[in-house]
């Protein structure tokens, strides 16, 4: 735990900080959901567009949603009278294509449970193989294996995920056939582990739809945490303290590992916060490719679908993670570094 | 100090070297730490070699890009032999191909008859316009027989509606290379001067500045963009307004991030002591900023550039494989790949993922340029 005591003695400034922070995020996420209404709005055609084609809707049902979000008046009314909603009574509206509310439609499935395991699963592998990795390629500055280790950095980083999500799939369906050892691809698990209680053979059988998605979602990351940590270690090393720690005849492991690493992970503890919503939204092509039970996904066959409020739910959805995400480095900011005053 | 002349400054550098000192300008130690960052030269040499390719899309490529070969719908790539009948090397040639239905699907057996050798440099294709003002029917290649006859060469094979993917690869780098240095040609003027004013002149205009700052940087990109360019779908609007629309649009969200790092270097900067010099000889605040500020933050501005360009293309790439981004007829490596959305047609006609190589191999040709000039410009590293 670094600097615990420092930590405590500047929690009292660092909760109304954080409150600050936190009550901040409001007027920052009333703005976005103006953007998001206004550009759904400005869309062509309507969710009832599709409605008055349905002939199982009614008139009088037609006339009932026109007059609960006041689609006859004019836009900010019906802006006003969209937020209200969500601001009185948490109610984002209905679905129009799967007429349930809007929250059971973006999550349905435990789809937000999903998105938080893959985007946490994914930032948990990512850090535990760039941080080692990046201390291997600065330990080894411009030895062919630090070339290496930077060029297949920078593969990951230049593979479009859907293009990488296609070419796995690709591989293990066309060219390995995995499908005639009963194995299948895309998706979190099989479908008949979907109504089965949790087994072995379930975590096991999600363990192998799992590592497709860590492969291509994690490794669109893995370049910048890898030379973050790689030029942090290496700008700290070639600290005075370092070179003392070194004078004084210590191993090089223990120079390394207790002296300069402890100082060099700072920064990519910070932006943990930042990578987190940044997985998110970048899973969104890889779980559409990759048939994934995300909000991502749902938020694309809203958009297609023309379901209005559920894409301005998705929308915000999205905003308020990125706004968390924020929250958290800065939090994790005043937690690695003493330096940090919030008075 | 009063700028030397040319010949001055020749005459004093050679009056160093004499004495065994050589004098490199700023711009020498960039561009020789620049040459030595190899991979580096290997991405900016393959980025040049996109970019010439490119240009000569239409003739390097054996057909008009959307002409359909009715009777090759989904025609996997050509093959080229060396080899006679007799096992002989030979003039490289192919085979007319003659599609069948076997089993509910397209089969294209060779028609071994003829050959059809490769001609190069040859006139009598399809009539296209050689830097925008050569009129030629000139293409780099084409298969004839002895008695005049051609037949298709198709390289990557063809997509559903007999259209060449060699060609339409090449024709859809026009906009896959051309999205990232545009975007930067309305989000780099935008975030600099935003960011500029921000940091210079602080007090209200900056609080305002840097709050606009912060609903960019709240909005969620990928999601907005796709928001965007559904609506841009739905107003059918002709192909090249989409592809500005997509365009501005991924310039709008993408200024934030910049004008907030040029905010604290202009921050910093205007606290230095050459600045308090320059106001108190009365430079302007105009002057300033374009002979003291810029000067100093255009080595972050040109790496910054280099690096937002593969981002951009990745983002065009993945909009377009969505369907949000570039629309028919123009095309982009993104939109070829659209195709390719489910396993079955990637399992008939797997060359249509060959697109998706050339994002890849053009992104990370970026990518490394854009290292290397990271390392070239910074002052702190040693040559």
């Amino acid at each position: 735990m670094p600097h615990l005591a420092l930590f405590f003695h500047k929690k009292a400034g660092m909760l109304t900080y954080i409150i600050r922070r936190t009550l901040y995020m409001l007027p920052l996420l009333l703005i976005v959901s103006l953007i998001s209404f206004t550009l759904v709005k400005i869309m062509p055609g309507d969710f009832l567009t599709l409605a008055r084609l349905d002939p199982q809707v009614t008139e009088e049902t037609l006339q009932q949603q026109i007059e609960r979000f006041g689609l006859d008046k004019p836009f900010l009314f019906q802006y006003w009278s969209w937020l209200k909603n969500i601001l009185l009574h948490g109610d984002f509206g209905f679905s129009f294509v799967t007429k349930m509310p809007v929250y059971k439609t973006l999550f349905l499935g435990n789809k937000l449970q999903w998105t938080i395991f893959i985007a946490l699963s994914t930032l948990i592998l990512q850090y535990l193989f760039a941080i080692p990795i990046g201390i291997y390629s600065a330990t080894h500055q411009y030895k062919p294996s630090d070339h290496i280790v930077t060029f297949f950095g920078f593969l990951g980083l230049s593979i479009p995920n859907f293009f990488f999500a296609l070419v796995l799939l690709w591989i293990l369906v066309v060219l390995f056939k995995v499908g005639n050892h009963g194995l299948s691809v895309g998706g979190v698990m099989d479908l008949k582990y979907y109504t089965m209680g949790w087994s072995w053979a379930k975590i096991v059988n999600i363990m192998w739809h799992m590592w497709p998605v860590w492969v291509v979602i994690g490794t669109s990351g893995m370049a910048g945490l890898i030379r973050l940590m790689r030029g942090n270690l290496l700008d700290t090393l070639s600290l005075p303290y370092v070179q003392t720690a070194r004078a004084k005849g210590l191993t090089e492991r223990v120079v390394v590992y207790k002296h300069a690493v402890r100082n060099a992970i700072n920064p990519l503890v910070t932006i943990l916060g930042l990578s987190l919503p940044n997985l998110v939204a970048g899973s969104i092509v890889t779980a559409i490719v990759l048939n994934l039970p995300t909000v991502g996904r749902s938020y694309f066959s809203a958009l297609q679908r023309q379901d209005e409020n559920v894409v301005m739910a998705g929308l915000l959805f999205f905003s308020l993670f990125l706004l968390l995400g924020n929250l958290l480095a800065d939090f994790l900011l005043a937690w690695v570094d003493p330096r940090i005053r919030y008075d | 100090m009063a700028r030397l002349s040319r010949r001055k400054r020749k005459a004093q550098e050679a009056q160093l070297a004499e004495q065994g000192y050589i004098s490199r300008s700023q711009a020498q130690m960039i561009w020789q730490a620049f040459r030595r960052h190899r991979v580096g030269n290997v991405g900016t040499l393959i980025v040049i070699l996109f970019f010439v390719a490119a240009v000569l899309a239409q003739f390097i490529g054996p057909y008009h890009y959307s002409e359909q070969f009715r009777r090759h719908s989904y025609s996997p790539p050509s093959t080229i032999h060396w080899r006679d009948d007799d096992g002989s090397l030979s003039r490289p040639y192919v085979y007319n191909t003659e599609r069948t239905i076997v089993d509910y699907r397209g089969v294209f057996a060779e028609d071994t008859s003829k050959k059809y050798y490769l001609q190069f440099f040859v006139s009598g294709g399809s009539e296209h316009n050689l830097f925008g003002f050569i009129n030629t029917t000139v293409h780099l290649f084409s298969a004839r027989a002895e008695d005049g006859t051609e037949a298709p060469v198709f390289l990557f094979g063809t997509d559903k509606l007999g259209r060449d993917l060699f060609t339409r690869c090449l024709v859809g780098s026009w906009v896959s290379l051309a999205v990232g240095p545009l975007v930067i040609l309305i989000s780099f003027p935008l975030g600099i001067l935003l960011g500029g004013v921000s940091g210079y002149y602080g007090g209200g205009v900056d609080m305002f500045i840097q709050r606009a700052c912060e609903v960019m940087l709240a909005i969620p990109g990928l999601p907005i963009l796709m928001a965007m360019g559904a609506a841009l779908r739905g107003f059918g609007l002709s192909a090249m307004m989409v592809f500005l629309g997509v365009i501005l649009a991924l310039a709008i969200i993408s200024w934030g991030g910049l004008a907030r790092i040029i905010r604290g270097q202009v921050l910093a900067i205007r606290e230095m002591d050459f600045v308090t010099a320059a106001r108190a000889a009365g430079a302007t605040d105009l002057r300033i900023v374009i002979r003291h500020i810029i000067p100093n933050v255009t080595s972050y501005l040109v790496v910054s550039a280099t690096l937002t360009i593969p981002g951009m293309m990745l983002t065009e790439a993945a909009l377009s494989f969505l369907g949000y981004g570039i629309q028919e007829p123009m095309t982009s490596w993104g939109q070829l790949l659209s195709v390719a959305t489910n396993i079955g047609s990637m399992e008939l006609y797997p060359w249509v993922l060959i697109p998706g190589a050339f994002i890849v191999v053009a992104v990370l040709a970026f990518n490394f340029m854009g290292d290397a000039l990271r390392d070239a410009v910074d002052p702190y590293s040693i040559v």
